[in-house]
């Protein structure tokens, strides 16, 4: 299954990855030039050996290039190198120093240039995620995404940090040790490659076979995780039962698989490595060995056995590696595919002329309909004003359109027939951080970020006072709470933080939103969690304050519908009824039985109590 | 959730090795005897062929192309070849050996601590997060298993190779010798060093990387949250100086690893640089052959490897300190809760119960003077007796935090009392085994765990030798059946991790079967707060009148239909029994009770007649 998912992900988007290059190609370039260097000067080193055992200290020929040659006469040549032995490791040890700097050079660029490509995927990542309607988000599954934007861009990186070099590196080492061994005798040169190219494939067609392999050693683990946390959640389920034993004997199944499966894994990748030095060190003894038949017969010199040889052992790694890089690059080839998946969705656009008009809070609904999708109607033909100052209050059903209410204020969502008028002017002409800054919202659900109370209260506002946040929270009726916190206003919450509970939450909503000092305000059902006691004090508090805010509170509670200014009833995406307290009572409906529950209460006490029932 | 966030702090420095603990961990690596001795012959072996490569190049060099004759290279082949072979075997038994060790480590640990954790008292369990464990038990687990194996394996190896290498090198010329050996200490010292930096910067990266997917996991539940208050622009600013930390913190650490090979390669050269300088000279004046210089000149080529790989296992072991710590603190934490030897004779333990010295309960519960605290000083029940006749249906209510909870762990002993007793059917529950009451418990959580497994498996989870004829008889019992037989598979529909499959509703009924089937004599309700859509509701209402049937029954109250039916309401406050009687005697008391059912009953009744109108739907 996981393959047929991949298989769409197999192209690599070139247009896309160049974009996130941006200013760091050329840390890749600089990388692959020291490389280069490196390889260069990591042959030369044998080259050295080599040099000083037959020409120096033997009495053959040099190989070494002509310029070199007449460098060396200059010096004196053999009969000053003779006496001065020390020059030639001076000079072995110059070249590793050059080695060591190009490698060191090269290590950095590429760190350079795979951090800065990461940094760059995770901005565009997190700034596209902000951007993206809101739709996008309440279909999308946090997980999956937390993951995109983290395992799989790591994956990308580490494939450039790591393997794309090791790639050139293979290149360049078996392009340079071709040159240099060619040029020294061609027949040895095939002699000494021949079974190169075995342990390539060889290497290849293993990582393909142990892919299976991994993916149940994963599974495996994967499952252990899983029976484990779902004993530790259950723990008090186990207990009760008294099934101590029998939870002890899944857990057994469960890690015994896993130690079979991976020791399994383990032991193929033992295969590999026993079998690949096998082909490697079969490769270096028969270099050695005809390099020795060879300087037997005079054909080639001690030192350059000794070079071949040592490249043989030099090449060996690398190309074994080769599998392993080439299956990774499938890796990262998918990783790059799910990230772009996700850039590809399109960004929240400004509809209209994104003007910054005056708002001071009057609404109107002009026969707004919505739906999420063509055929289904979330609302339709929604009409009524608000003026500023009023307090509209909503009930209605679950499911009966409420929230999609207030999300199209907000310019969550965009009507799909209809308009809003704020103070006259269409919100789809005004512009959405204007419009959304001027209406504050409290989520039924609401979400703090992972930093202190104060923070979080005052995140409109980062320059408010102390007093200023203090007093929002006292509003929202929970300075007391706060203070009650070992921390105070310095608590942590969120995520990394102290949980609150949902009323502690909502209430800080509240106070947050209250920072805003935005003319319209609306309360989406965020007091549900907070007892009735509270309730009315924190409405208490509101009305005290509130100058000229236009309110919407969604709510059951019929103490905080019965004071709104104007009542919408909603039931199945349709106004059914608007009007005050005194208005809908007095007609038959939904909010005349939600206003009886007093009565009801009553009858029933009186029943419960008998005679001595009712006031 | 508080704790997690401290202790994970003690990964962030570097520990002192405490020897104490790595002698401990490396018990369970000795216990594995026979892949033990076969490393230990594996590594001499891989060793000593690393070493003799040299010294077979130094022959062919000195006797073939030094005397220009062929002579005698057959059995030459012969014992390459072999070398070859042994070497290949050797390498497969090496890896096969470390995986060995490092999977029954991990398995032993893991076993172990499993078994601990199925005994640990709930106290524990209140103050542990399951993040905090799961992450010592897998990741902790993991990387110490693997250090403690390929460690150990390495470790043979590279001490081989480095004494044999010394070895071979001073018998083939100790003066030589005794110079090229000189960079080693340097290399050694060097080696640590670095090491240790490499780990410290590489933990700094985990850490924000971290924070990074924290960041990420905010920024995408917070999506709306952020749209409303228009913060994209300052969130998007935090996180690109939070990803800008992270750049740093990677180049700078992939900057010293990236320092660390060549310097470890040009002190490595130092070596052969010194061969080839000396022994060149020793070969002039013909002290020495070529093939020993050409030994020499590899030898030294390969010397900083094992070298590096010492430095790097000690590196790592006490970067790893703190694992160590955690997970041997965990298999060693103390048991709160235990039963006595006595007991443990008579009624057996968790793992190994004598079911057949069971006395049946029949379910009568009584607090004698009971005190309880979860910290020193805070009473959390103060001197609480109650008597509860077989059969009786108790329920408790009161605000969150009042003690009701403490109230009805006690009665399962997931704790005991600080002072008093608890005496089911006349004996203080410490006379018998923790098993013996739990088994004759049913309880039902207020958010309903199911394990993953079958509809069916999960209603016999707490007998496992019920007949199909009673589960289905459960099933119709709690009227879950209907809703089962709608599944694709029937009993047989997988309910996916923690019963994701389902709902929430659906689980509670299932819940609510599963103790049906278990048939206690005692039984304990945590309600669920929220609501689930009015026809399930009804559902599981009359599922726990079913339940509550004959046993003997404690209830975290929340409903007022649950509440209205109970013999016997009790609204306990700052750890007290406030009011108690029944529904009618509170009502008439007019005092906490009175409030809280008139709050209730207007909640619970608008939220109906809105269901009713999304029902009709």
């Amino acid at each position: 299954m996981q393959d047929r998912k991949e298989k769409k992900y197999r192209k690599i988007n070139w247009k896309l990855a160049g974009s996130l290059m941006k200013g760091n190609g050329r840390y890749i370039l600089f990388s692959a030039l020291a490389l280069a260097v490196a390889v260069v000067a990591a042959y030369c080193g044998p080259l050295i050996v080599s040099f000083t055992v037959d020409y120096v200290i033997g009495d053959k020929a040099s190989n070494l290039p002509a310029f070199v040659m007449r460098a060396v006469e200059n010096l004196g040549g053999r009969e000053f190198l003779r006496g001065n032995l020390w020059v030639c490791a001076a000079a072995l040890v110059s070249f590793t120093l050059v080695n060591g700097y190009a490698t060191y050079l090269r290590r950095r660029y590429i760190a350079v240039a795979s951090e800065g490509f990461a940094m760059e995927m995770r901005n565009r990542l997190y700034h596209h995620l902000q951007a993206v309607p809101y739709d996008y988000h309440k279909h999308a599954s946090t997980g999956d995404l937390v993951q995109r934007c983290t395992s799989d861009v790591d994956t990308v990186r580490r494939f450039m940090a790591n393997q794309l070099m090791e790639i050139l590196r293979t290149v360049f080492m078996v392009s340079a040790a071709c040159y240099i061994m060619f040029s020294l005798d061609v027949t040895m040169s095939l002699i000494s490659m021949v079974l190169l190219p075995v342990l390539g494939v060889f290497s290849f067609v293993y990582f393909g076979m142990v892919k299976e392999q991994f993916r149940l050693s994963d599974e495996a683990e994967g499952k252990l995780s899983s029976t484990l946390q779902e004993n530790l959640t259950g723990v008090r389920v186990v207990r009760a039962f008294g099934q101590e034993k029998s939870e002890l004997d899944k857990f057994t199944a469960c890690n015994e698989d896993f130690r079979n499966k991976t020791y399994k894994l383990i032991r193929l990748f033992g295969g590999y490595f026993g079998s690949s030095d096998f082909v490697g060190y079969t490769q270096i003894a028969i270099t050695l060995l005809t390099g020795v038949a060879f300087a037997v017969k005079g054909r080639l010199t001690l030192g350059e056995v000794m070079v071949f040889t040592t490249y043989v052992a030099m090449l060996t790694w690398p190309v074994r590696q080769l599998g392993r890089v080439l299956a990774d690059l499938g890796k990262a080839t998918v990783s790059l595919g799910r990230v772009e998946e996700i850039l590809a969705v399109p960004e929240e656009t400004e509809p209209g002329t994104a003007g910054r008009p005056v708002i001071k809070g009057e609404i109107e609904f002009r026969g707004v309909c919505f739906g999420y999708d063509a055929y289904d109607d979330v609302l339709s033909d929604i009409s009524f004003t608000a003026k500023p100052g009023q307090t509209i209050a909503i009930l209605g059903s679950t499911g009966s359109g409420k929230t999609s209410l207030v999300q199209l204020l907000q310019r969550l969502y965009l009507c799909t027939a209809g308009e809003i008028l704020v103070d006259g002017v269409n919100i789809n002409d005004i512009e959405r951080g204007y419009l959304r800054s001027h209406i504050g919202i409290v989520l039924q659900e609401p979400f703090l970020y992972s930093r202190t109370i104060k923070d979080n209260i005052g995140i409109v506002r980062p320059d408010a006072m102390a007093e200023d946040i203090h007093a929002a929270a006292k509003i929202a009726s929970v300075h007391e709470v706060i203070n009650g916190f070992e921390a105070g206003y310095d608590t942590i919450v969120g995520e990394r933080g102290v949980t609150l509970s949902g009323g502690q939450k909502q209430r800080v909503a509240i106070a947050r939103m209250l920072m805003q000092n935005a003319p319209i305000i609306i309360f989406d059902d965020s007091m549900s969690a907070v007892d009735t006691e509270t309730d009315a004090a924190i409405r208490n508090a509101l009305r005290e304050r509130r100058v000229n805010t236009t309110t919407f509170i969604i709510s059951h509670r019929i103490t905080t519908l019965c004071e709104a200014d104007k009542i919408l009833v909603l039931e199945h995406g349709r106004l059914v009824q608007q009007g005050t307290h005194a208005e809908l009572v007095a007609r038959e409906g939904l909010y005349r039985r939600i206003a009886r529950i007093q009565n009801a209460l009553e009858e029933d006490l009186a029943k419960e109590l008998g005679a001595q029932g009712g006031e | 959730m508080s704790n997690t966030a401290i202790e994970e702090q003690d990964y962030d420095r570097d520990l002192k090795v405490d020897i104490g603990i790595w002698k401990r961990l490396f018990r369970y690596v000795l216990s594995n005897k026979r892949a033990c001795v076969l490393s230990v012959v594996t590594n001499m072996v891989i060793a000593l062929i690393d070493i003799a490569y040299p010294l077979m190049s130094r022959y062919a060099i000195d006797n073939f192309i030094g005397k220009g004759t062929t002579q005698g290279i057959l059995p030459f082949i012969l014992l390459y070849f072999v070398l070859i072979t042994a070497q290949a075997f050797g390498v497969y038994s090496f890896v096969a050996q470390a995986g060995r060790i490092e999977m029954n480590v991990s398995f032993d640990i893991r076993q172990q601590a499993f078994k601990k954790l199925q005994e640990l008292s709930f106290s524990f369990y209140d103050k542990t997060a399951v993040g905090y464990l799961m992450a010592r038990m897998v990741s902790d687990v993991g990387r110490l298993s693997e250090l403690l194996s390929w460690g150990f394996v390495d470790l043979l190896w590279a001490s081989t190779y480095v004494v044999g290498v010394m070895i071979a090198m001073l018998l083939l010329n100790w003066k030589l010798a005794l110079l090229a050996l000189v960079v080693i200490p340097p290399l050694a010292v060097i080696s640590l060093y670095f090491k240790k930096r490499i780990l410290q910067y590489q933990r700094k990266v985990r850490k924000t990387n971290s924070r990074i997917t924290g960041a990420f996991n905010e920024g995408i539940m917070g999506a709306v949250t952020t749209k409303t208050l228009v913060r994209e622009k300052a969130n998007y600013g935090e996180f690109s100086e939070l990803s800008g930390t992270m750049r740093q913190a990677s180049v700078k650490a992939a900057v010293w690893s990236a320092i660390f090979m060549p310097i470890v390669m040009f002190l490595g050269s130092i070596g052969t640089g010194i061969a080839l300088y000396k022994g060149g000279v020793d070969v002039m004046i013909g002290a020495i052959g070529f093939g020993t210089l050409s030994a020499f000149v590899s030898y030294t080529m390969n010397f900083f490897e094992p070298i590096q790989q010492l430095a790097g296992i000690l590196a790592e072991l006490q970067s790893a300190q703190a694992s160590a710590e955690r997970v041997i603190g965990l298999i060693d934490t103390p048991l709160e809760i235990v039963d006595s030897p006595e007991v443990v004779e008579k009624y057996g333990d968790n793992f190994h119960p004598k079911r057949e010295n069971w006395e049946p309960i029949t379910g009568e519960v009584e607090f004698e003077h009971v005190d309880f605290s979860y910290k020193e000083g805070e009473c959390v029940l103060c001197d609480f007796s109650l008597h509860v006749k077989p059969g009786e249906n108790i329920a408790l209510v009161g605000e969150t935090g009042a003690g009701k909870s403490t109230i009805v762990n006690l009665v399962c002993r997931f704790y005991e009392p600080t002072s008093g007793r608890v005496l089911i059917d006349g004996r203080d529950y410490r006379e018998r085994s923790q098993l013996w009451l739990q088994a004759g418990l049913g309880y039902v959580l207020q958010t309903p765990h199911l394990f993953s497994g079958t509809i069916r498996d999960n209603i016999a989870y707490g007998r496992k030798d019920a007949t199909e004829q009673e589960i289905r008889e459960a099933a119709q019992m709690v009227r879950a059946e209907e809703f089962i037989l709608r599944q694709e598979r029937g009993y047989d529909t997988e309910v996916g991790e923690g019963g994701a499959r389902l709902s929430t509703g659906e689980k509670q009924l299932i819940s609510f079967a599963r103790v049906i089937l278990a048939n206690p004599r005692i039984f304990v309700l945590d309600e669920a707060t929220s609501s689930v859509d009015t026809e399930t509701e009804q559902l599981i209402q009359e599922a726990i009148t079913k339940v509550l049937r004959g046993r003997t029954s404690f209830i975290v109250a929340h409903r007022l239909s649950t509440i209205r039916s109970a013999d016997r309401i009790l609204v306990i406050r700052g750890g007290r029994i406030t009011e108690q009687g029944t529904h009618r005697e509170l009502l008439k008391l007019r005092g906490y009770y009175y409030n809280l059912y008139t709050t209730q009953f207007r909640e619970e009744a608008s939220g109906a007649i809105l269901d009713e109108k999304a029902i009709e739907n």
